[in-house]
Formats: structure tokens, C-alpha cells, sequence
């Protein structure tokens, strides 16, 4: 029944020696085990906020100290405008707006309630769910602190306001940026796998001896994986507005054109994945190598500020982190152009440091 | 005679290993040179280094006076290659190929249509432009390959193997192909194993360790000394059972070598013996009809020999 199982297994483990993937076989787990452990025990903590003071007393700065020793809260900016406030929510930089009203140390010490502010961006229900609890029991415990006030009249009140996603609802979160995601896997895939398959042909070989260029080459390649990127990018958006009514609050035609921008690192990323690979099989793993992280560090699923600081460092390098942000900001928080070139510019770099590096590795000769 | 294809101390090194050592050669135009060799001995790495695939290590090489590492780019319109593998699109029509080569190489329309039927017509293709390359038998894939790389009319065509693993019909047609080109102008580049497709190049290299070990026309090898050393001569016996023959005249002292050739012997005899003494030797022995005569040797002789004599000089 099992005749030949013996060599069948030994010539197995000979070509699993034989085999360059396999130096990376016990690696590759260790090291995404490490990164993604980290990433996902990690519960919401350290949101970027900011603070609109206009009390400006000892009062107000201790109550700035006590919303950070939440570890809820991490105040990263002090603003000066209700425009600024809210401003610094929809460009993404802050997820929590902390607004102290003038008359807040004079009301606390004449013993009347003092009201405090803030304002959270829902879009992520989890984490907008999480500070809208710890900034109401740090109400609850300021009240305790001082006598004569119930549960009913407390004297300190927050007042949270969500903006955006007033209803918490986790698809209005997540379908953008499983657009982001599911954009990267096939355009990644596609290009990646267009190369390493001449490669394995023979045919890559017929091609050099042509007076086809190096850029030639890969532009070449590039552009149709870019058209096919494109329509699907609009098909996915129509789906997320007609099927899960996720509704667009920004720009369709800047986000149309943010998400060309990002097809430019994630068809790079693919042509410099196929520089590793000798064939298919291979392509698969480095690409499955380079796309988990996008998956579990761009923010996508975890909040990326409550991520431990060297994968949040990580976490930067990643393109997708930066086209998930574009989406969300668009799409949830009607973010505009002022708010998001800064990841439209990173988006454009790592495209161009790909493409110059798929050049670069691409060998023209063979040797 | 005009020279097209030279090379002057071609050297590639990958690493420590040393695979193409001190190669030179010069190929005059309209020529067919059979470039031979066993597998692994560099035959490849040299014409990946003619083609601009490869950098030589050390050493040039000029096709049709065009530095191939200078001037790579310009070296690439001059020339056609045909690899090893066969390496066009499957998923692709035979017109479909035909027309992404000859717009690799920048042909305009008009012309691309023009040298298109050119091709078509003299590999044979007619009737089947709109066929998927992967129903194509392996004769005609490489019919194909071969009206592909000759779209730019290049000067010179290199064949890595042309003729492996298709019929012996179909190779007859390829190398009628090869000899039309040849009378044209082209110049071939062929690399094979058969002996046969050697004898018909007008020149022959043959590579042995990363070294060129011979080179010139197979009439001439056939008469260099290392062959027929100290006045050795080669000589056919026709005679029956040739397998017990063979066993008795390799242990005769006056036998350098013997092998077997379908109903014949090839042996190389040292100085002195002739052909009545061979065939006297073998009657004694029992043999009445057989028929012993001096010749030339074959080119498979002489590849053997040398192989013989360097594995020899490498070994000790």
C-alpha cells in the first residue's frame, strides 16, 4: 500500500535541501510570528490626539495629564481654533480632539459643573468605542474626587462627540481599507507573477537579445496591470457605495487619482519581487512575505499608534499604510487634497524607489 | 575573406569556476561555423558573451566590427539569436509572435508586414498564422523561432541547439534553411552534438573544459597531428561481429584505439602497421571475409581523441 513511500520521502527531503526557499522556511514564520504577535495582542492605547485649551489654568493642565494617564489618549499637539481641532480629525493626524472651555478652572473651583469636550473620529468604531468610554469614566472619576455631586450632576462632564461614522458601524472602517488591501494583493500578483513566468519560459532570455530597453521592459509590462488596476478600483468602489452603503463623503476624482498614485509602489513592488524569484512557486512566497505585513501593520485591522513603537516605526515603510489613510480620509472624513499630499508624496516615492530598484536588479545581462 | 565574428581571449569567470577560458576565434562571412563541445564545457556562456547577454571576464569580441560590449545595443540589431529552450510565446498565434518580434526590433508596419511573408515563406509557415504556438509540433516551433529571430535580417544568426529533440526530417529541413541563409550572407553561429550537422559546417570549433581545443575546417582537423600522432595511422575494418573484433584488436599492442562504427571499426594504429597486417592479425584470429582500408578519420574521432588527450593532461 505504501510501496515506495521511503524514496519518494528521501528525495523529498533532497529537494527540500536542494531547494534556496528553504533558508527562509523556518525564518519566515519566526519572524512574522514576532512582528504579528506583537501587533495584534496589543489593545487600543497612546491615540493620537490633540487639545484645544482655553483655559489655560492649573486646572485644565491637570485634567490634559490625567486624560493621557488614561493611556487612552497621547496628546501629540496643542491647537488654537475650533477649525484647527477639528482640521487635525480629518487630516487623519489626530483621532481625538480635547476642547476645555474658558471658564473651566473658575466653574470647578466655585463648585459648578465644568464641561469638557471631545471630540473623536468614528470611523474606526473599536478604537472610537474605547475613548468614548475612557473619556467618560475620567469624567465619572473627576466627579468622584469632589463631594456634593451625584451621578446625576457631576463635576466635571465630558461631552463626547463622535464625527463621522456617528452609528459606529465597522463596515464604514473596514471596507475602504480592505480596498487598499485587496488593490495591493492583485497588482502585486499579477506583475510579479508576468515577469518571473518569462523568466521560468525562457523567454526573458529572447527578449534581451532584443534592442527592447530595460525600461522599455518594465513600463511595458507595467502599464496594462495599471489599467487593470484601475477598473478595478472603481468596480470595488461601486460595490462598498451600492452594496455595503459605505457612502464616498469626499472627492470620487481625487480619490480616483490617489489610488493611480498607489498603483505606481504596488506594480513597482511586484516587478522588484519577481527580481528575487527564479519561478512561480518562488514568486508566491516572496510576494506572501511582503503583502502579510501590509495586511496586519497598515493599520488595516489594528490601530497602528497602539502598536509597539518599533513596528509602528515598521509600519511606515509599508505603502499601504499610507493608501489606507488616503481611503479612510476620503471616503469617511471628506479629507481633502490639503490633507492628504503628504501621502500622496510618500506613495509617489516608494513608487519611484521601486521602479529605479527593479532596474537595478533587473539584469539586463544575464550574468 | 571578410571577417564578421572575432573573438580574442574570451574569458568568463563566475566565481572560482572558470567557464570559458582564453577563447579566440575568427569567422569570415556567409560562413557556418558548428561550435561544439560536451554539455558544460562553455559552449552557452560563449555565445551568451557574443550576444550581450553575458560580460566576458577578460578578452573582446567584435561582430561585424562592432565591439559586443561598447556597443551592446548596436550589437543587438546586427544579430538573431535562437536559444536552447524554445522560447516564444505558447499562449500566442504564430502571427501574433511574429509581429511582437519585428516590433521589438522597431520595424515599421509596411516592413513588418513585408518581411513577415518573407519569413513566413522561407521557414515554411504558410496557412498558419492564426495557429496557437502550442499546437505547433516541435519541428515547426522551431521553423517559427528561427523566422522570428531572422525578422530584422541580421548579419549574423546564432542557434544554440537548433536541432535537439525533433525529427530527423525536420532537421533536414533546418539545416536546408541554414544552408540558404548562409549563401545569402549570413553568418551561422550553430551549436550541436551531432556529429553529422558538424561535418557539414564549413568551420568547427570544439570546446572541451572551458578551453578551445581546436578550430578550422573538419578537413583540416582531421589531419592535425595530435590526431595521428608519430606517424599513427587511422584505418576501417569491415568485418562481422565487430563487438568481439573490437575487444581483440584494443588488446592488440599496435592499437591505440578502436571504436565502433554501425558495421565498421575506426582504430588508430601506431607507426608501422598497415592494413595487411590488421586484416592478417584478425584472420588469424578466425575472421575469413573482412575488408581493412587506411581513412580519413571522422570528426567523432577527433573529438574523442581530443577529449582523451585532455582529460589525460588535465587528470595528471
Amino acid at each position: 500500500m505504501f510501496r515506495g513511500l521511503w524514496a519518494v520521502m528521501w528525495k523529498e527531503i533532497l529537494h527540500i535541501r536542494r531547494d534556496p526557499a528553504t533558508r527562509f522556511v523556518f525564518a519566515i514564520p519566526l519572524i512574522e510570528l514576532l512582528l504579528f504577535g506583537y501587533a495584534i495582542e496589543m489593545d487600543v492605547k497612546n491615540i493620537s490626539s490633540v487639545v484645544f485649551d482655553l483655559d489655560r489654568q492649573m486646572e485644565s493642565r491637570a485634567l490634559i495629564k490625567e486624560f493621557e494617564s488614561t493611556r487612552y489618549f497621547r496628546v501629540i499637539l496643542e491647537v488654537y481654533s475650533d477649525r484647527d481641532l477639528e482640521q487635525a480629525i480629518v487630516s487623519g493626524r489626530a483621532k481625538a480632539g480635547i476642547k476645555i472651555p474658558p471658564n473651566y478652572s473658575r466653574d470647578l473651583v466655585n463648585g459648578r459643573q465644568a464641561t469638557v469636550q471631545v471630540l473623536i473620529d468614528g470611523s474606526d468604531s473599536t478604537t472610537a468605542l474605547r475613548l468614548l468610554q475612557a473619556s467618560q469614566a475620567l469624567g465619572f472619576l473627576k466627579s468622584l474626587e469632589r463631594e456634593g455631586f451625584t451621578q446625576d450632576l457631576m463635576a466635571v462632564e465630558v461631552r463626547p462627540r463622535l464625527l463621522f461614522n456617528p452609528n459606529l458601524e465597522s463596515a464604514n472602517f473596514f471596507v475602504p481599507g480592505l480596498i487598499g488591501i485587496l488593490l495591493q494583493l492583485v497588482t502585486v500578483f499579477l506583475t510579479a507573477f508576468s515577469v518571473v513566468r518569462e523568466r521560468e519560459r525562457g523567454t526573458l532570455e529572447q527578449l534581451l537579445v532584443t534592442p527592447i530597453s530595460k525600461g522599455g521592459l518594465i513600463v511595458g509590462k507595467l502599464l496594462p496591470y495599471c489599467a487593470i488596476g484601475f477598473i478595478q478600483t472603481g468596480l470595488v468602489l461601486l460595490v462598498m457605495v451600492l452594496l455595503f452603503r459605505v457612502p464616498i463623503h469626499g472627492s470620487v476624482s481625487l480619490l480616483l487619482l490617489l489610488s493611480g498614485i498607489f498603483l505606481i509602489p504596488a506594480l513597482g513592488m511586484g516587478i522588484v519581487i519577481s527580481t528575487f524569484a527564479s519561478n512561480q512557486g518562488e514568486a508566491m512566497q516572496v510576494s506572501v512575505l511582503f503583502l502579510l505585513p501590509s495586511i496586519l501593520l497598515s493599520g488595516f485591522i489594528f490601530p497602528r499608534e497602539s502598536m509597539p513603537l518599533v513596528i509602528y516605526l515598521l509600519s511606515f515603510l509599508i505603502p499601504a499604510t499610507y493608501f489606507i489613510e488616503i481611503l479612510r480620509g476620503i471616503i469617511l472624513r471628506g479629507a481633502g487634497w490639503a490633507a492628504l499630499w503628504d501621502e500622496a508624496l510618500v506613495l509617489l516615492s516608494f513608487g519611484v524607489l521601486f521602479i529605479a530598484l527593479s532596474v537595478l536588479r533587473f539584469k539586463k545581462r544575464l550574468g | 575573406m571578410e571577417t564578421v565574428i572575432q573573438a580574442q581571449r574570451l574569458t568568463k569567470r563566475f566565481g572560482d569556476l572558470v567557464a570559458v577560458r582564453d577563447v579566440s576565434f575568427q569567422i569570415p562571412r556567409g560562413e557556418i561555423f558548428g561550435f561544439l563541445g560536451p554539455n558544460g564545457s562553455g559552449k552557452s556562456t560563449v555565445i551568451r558573451m557574443l550576444c550581450g547577454l553575458l560580460q566576458p571576464t577578460a578578452g573582446r569580441a567584435e561582430l561585424d566590427g562592432v565591439d559586443v560590449v561598447a556597443e551592446a545595443e548596436e550589437v543587438k540589431r546586427r544579430i538573431g539569436y535562437m536559444s536552447q529552450r524554445f522560447s516564444l510565446y505558447e499562449d500566442l498565434t504564430v502571427e501574433e509572435n511574429l509581429d511582437f518580434y519585428g516590433a521589438a526590433y522597431g520595424l515599421r508596419p509596411a516592413r513588418l508586414a513585408e518581411r513577415c511573408r518573407a519569413v513566413v515563406e522561407l521557414a515554411g509557415l504558410e496557412g498558419r498564422a492564426t495557429q496557437l504556438v502550442h499546437t505547433l509540433s516541435g519541428g515547426f516551433k522551431q521553423r517559427l523561432a528561427l523566422a522570428c529571430s531572422l525578422l530584422h535580417e541580421p548579419k549574423i544568426l546564432f542557434l544554440d541547439e537548433p536541432t535537439a529533440g525533433i525529427d530527423p526530417v525536420a532537421r533536414r529541413e533546418i539545416w536546408d534553411l541554414l544552408f540558404r541563409l548562409a549563401q545569402e550572407g549570413t553568418t551561422l553561429f550553430v551549436t550541436t552534438h551531432y556529429m553529422d550537422e558538424a561535418e557539414r559546417c564549413s568551420q568547427v570549433g570544439y570546446i572541451y573544459h572551458s578551453k578551445l581545443v581546436a578550430c578550422g575546417k573538419p578537413q583540416d582537423l582531421k589531419r592535425l597531428p595530435e590526431i595521428t600522432p608519430g606517424g599513427a595511422e587511422w584505418f576501417e575494418v569491415l568485418c562481422e561481429e565487430t563487438t568481439r573484433a573490437l575487444g581483440l584488436l584494443r588488446d592488440n599492442p599496435a592499437v591505440i584505439d578502436a571504436t565502433i562504427f554501425g558495421e565498421s571499426i575506426h582504430l588508430l594504429a601506431r607507426e608501422g602497421t598497415d592494413a595487411e597486417m590488421i586484416s592478417g592479425f584478425l584472420r588469424a584470429a578466425g575472421w575469413t571475409r573482412l575488408e581493412c582500408r587506411p581513412v580519413l578519420p571522422s570528426l567523432e574521432d577527433v573529438f574523442v581523441t581530443l577529449t582523451r588527450r585532455h582529460r589525460a593532461q588535465l587528470g595528471g
